[in-house]
């Protein structure tokens, strides 16, 4: 069979240990999921300040010591510091009240948690939440005014700004657990949330018919023992599938399948088959499971 | 031939345990545990901690992918419910200025005293070059900066530049907001050139205390000391005391990450990096303070006495709220 089990890529899996000594696994986020988390707060951030600037301009007292054509400056007063403000703030209550997301995040279906699977503290999301600041919207500052950082400060800053700009936002590609340096400051990871359906036990319907003495097909011992765990997922994958090419690769399992058992009867492309197939070789498999035995694929 | 899945009657045994606890789950991720009534509140960890149990035996005994995945997914949506942060954005701000800010603050007085040094320093250097030679000056104030405020400058439109100035007056708190957010980009830029090590922080700081001292000491030299010191402190005890603080805590990150003793460069960065973030935090909200003295008070208030008042007075109530908020409660 080919590989087409869609498991998370080993690297990217980190096991943290309960407070009840229980390993849990996480997947990290991948750096698109994180970007694309970022512009969706990144959009509905520029909204709101769309808004608050609109509702400015359209309430504020006039500006006395304007010159004719310049922009009042309480509008530019509000929306600076409504700019700065809610930039930093949006991150830090969203994170603070939704467990580690903000909006954007829960929409791509990633969060952020503590390292040390501790309980994510409020500390930890406002540092990190601060390093951005400093990871991304000062060096974008500094590229346009480098005299904001001293008064003298040579053009040369400007340059130096894009290099850190380069990276800083790069950081996360390069290290093992994706952190970027607000992660690593507060001691944070983000990670995919965790969402899995159950579904019914595909071996249910066959263990009950089997135990009214209706299952269809035998299967020997030495048949059993031909696949291992690996393919035994893969199957069930496949069992689980509701598209139009089911019917085909099913026809295509069975044949390969019977091929390789060396099935003695007649010729069968049934998914009936292939469940009974599978809940045998799942029992099977099991069963030496609980003697310590894993067979992990066909080859072990 | 009969089928034998152990899996499958665990499965059938524990089945209602994880649907439960998948409800209420799905309940507090939509409108958070405040939405639990008391009793299924006292069911979440009982459930949690059996639906662990059930993934730990699962994991010996099952090979269902589907039921594998489902209670991974399961048992770590419900420990975010339970370790996940504690709400109370209210509680936490109260909790912050009451005890949690001024006790770090404490905490990293060292640092936070070096920075200040060097800040000093640097106002200490260039007040003594610039005394006995104006033309120092010029080195460390830019022309962009000085604003036509340098020693060719008549000793008149200094002092109304302190006062009644035009370019001021008219700006009031249309100012202050500016003057925040710009304040409040330095700080956190000290705090973060710690990451670099920690040197750019120290020149950062003394570049910064240059050019305070050489507007000092030309100012001084045209007998308005005493009227400068009334103009720069009233906001300029908040705006140092949090520059301090700022450069302070950058040299905190840069001491954990150059020696980061027994830990690992990386936890101890994140362990020392999350302290100092209370620190930074406060920084910010003395920037927003200073920012609204600088914008608002004094351009309403032209007594230099008054002005003194109220530098001496947020001198005092800054020392005492650091000396003692915070101090016994636990």
């Amino acid at each position: 069979m080919s590989r087409v089990l869609t498991e998370p890529d080993p690297a990217s899996v980190r096991e943290i240990l309960t407070p009840e000594g229980i390993p849990l696994r996480f997947e990290l986020a991948g750096a698109g999921d994180r970007a694309a988390a970022f512009f969706i707060d990144m959009l509905i951030w520029g909204l709101a300040v769309g808004l608050i600037a609109l509702l400015a301009s359209a309430f504020a007292p006039t500006d006395d010591a304007a010159e004719p054509g310049e922009t009042n400056r309480w509008v530019i007063a509000v929306v600076t510091l409504f700019t700065f403000v809610s930039r930093v703030f949006y991150f830090i209550w969203f994170e603070a009240r939704w467990r580690g997301a903000t909006p954007g995040k829960s929409r791509i279906g990633i969060r952020v948690m503590d390292r040390n699977a501790e309980p994510l503290r409020v500390d930890a999301i406002i540092v990190r939440n601060f390093m951005r600041e400093i990871e991304v919207w000062v060096p974008i500052a500094l590229l346009t005014q480098p005299e904001l950082l001293w008064p003298d400060a040579p053009p040369l800053l400007g340059l130096f700004s894009v290099g850190w700009l380069i990276v800083l936002v790069l950081m996360p590609l390069f290290n093992r657990d994706r952190l970027r340096v607000g992660d690593m400051v507060a001691g944070t990871v983000v990670v995919l949330s965790p969402r899995a359906a159950l579904r019914t036990d595909l071996g249910g319907r066959e263990v009950e018919r089997s135990v009214k003495k209706a299952a269809q097909f035998t299967f020997s011992k030495k048949q059993l023992e031909v696949y291992g765990i690996y393919e035994l997922q893969v199957l069930e994958e496949l069992l689980r599938r509701q598209d139009p090419y089911k019917r085909e690769a099913v026809h295509a399992v069975c044949q390969r399948i019977q091929r390789r058992i060396q099935w003695r009867g007649d010729p069968v492309r049934t998914e009936r088959f292939l469940r009974e197939f599978y809940t045998a070789v799942r029992a099977h498999l099991e069963q030496r499971m609980l003697l310590g035995k894993r067979k992990k694929d066909k080859h072990s | 031939m009969v089928f034998q899945l152990k899996s499958y009657e665990f499965r059938r045994e524990r089945e209602r345990t994880w649907r439960e606890l998948e409800r209420l789950v799905d309940k507090v991720e939509k409108s958070g545990l405040g939405a639990l009534e008391a009793a299924q509140l006292a069911r979440l960890p009982v459930l949690y901690r059996a639906t662990l149990s059930s993934l730990s035996v699962a994991r010996s005994i099952s090979l269902d992918r589907n039921l594998l995945d489902y209670l991974d997914g399961l048992a770590a949506r419900a420990y975010f419910c339970l370790y996940g942060t504690r709400v109370g954005v209210g509680s936490t701000v109260r909790d912050f200025f009451a005890r949690r800010f001024p006790q770090a603050v404490r905490r990293f007085w060292i640092p936070i005293a070096m920075a200040g040094v060097i800040l000093a320093l640097g106002v200490t250097t260039a007040w003594v070059m610039t005394a006995r030679n104006q033309d120092w000056f010029y080195v460390f104030v830019s022309d962009n900066y000085a604003q036509g405020r340098t020693p060719t400058t008549p000793t008149e439109e200094l002092e109304s530049g302190l006062y009644d100035d035009e370019t001021f007056s008219g700006r009031l708190g249309q100012f202050a907001s500016f003057l925040f957010s710009n304040n409040a980009r330095v700080g956190l830029v000290a705090f973060a050139l710690g990451f670099l090590a920690g040197i750019p922080v120290y020149l950062l700081l003394f570049t910064n205390g240059l050019v305070l001292g050489a507007f000092a000491a030309l100012f001084a030299s045209r007998g308005l000391g005493w009227d400068f010191w009334g103009w720069i402190l009233p906001h300029g005890v908040t705006e140092l005391t949090a520059i301090a603080m700022s450069g302070g805590m950058g040299l905190v990150l840069a001491h954990a990450l150059v020696f980061p003793g027994r830990a690992t460069r990386l936890q101890n960065l994140a362990r020392r990096g999350r302290a100092a973030g209370v620190v930074m935090l406060g920084a910010i909200a003395m920037f927003l303070v200073a920012g609204l003295i600088e914008g608002f008070f004094r351009q309403m208030v032209q007594d230099v006495n008054v002005r003194f008042l109220v530098a001496v007075g947020t001198m005092i109530c800054f020392g005492a709220y650091f000396a003692l908020a915070g101090r016994s409660a636990r």
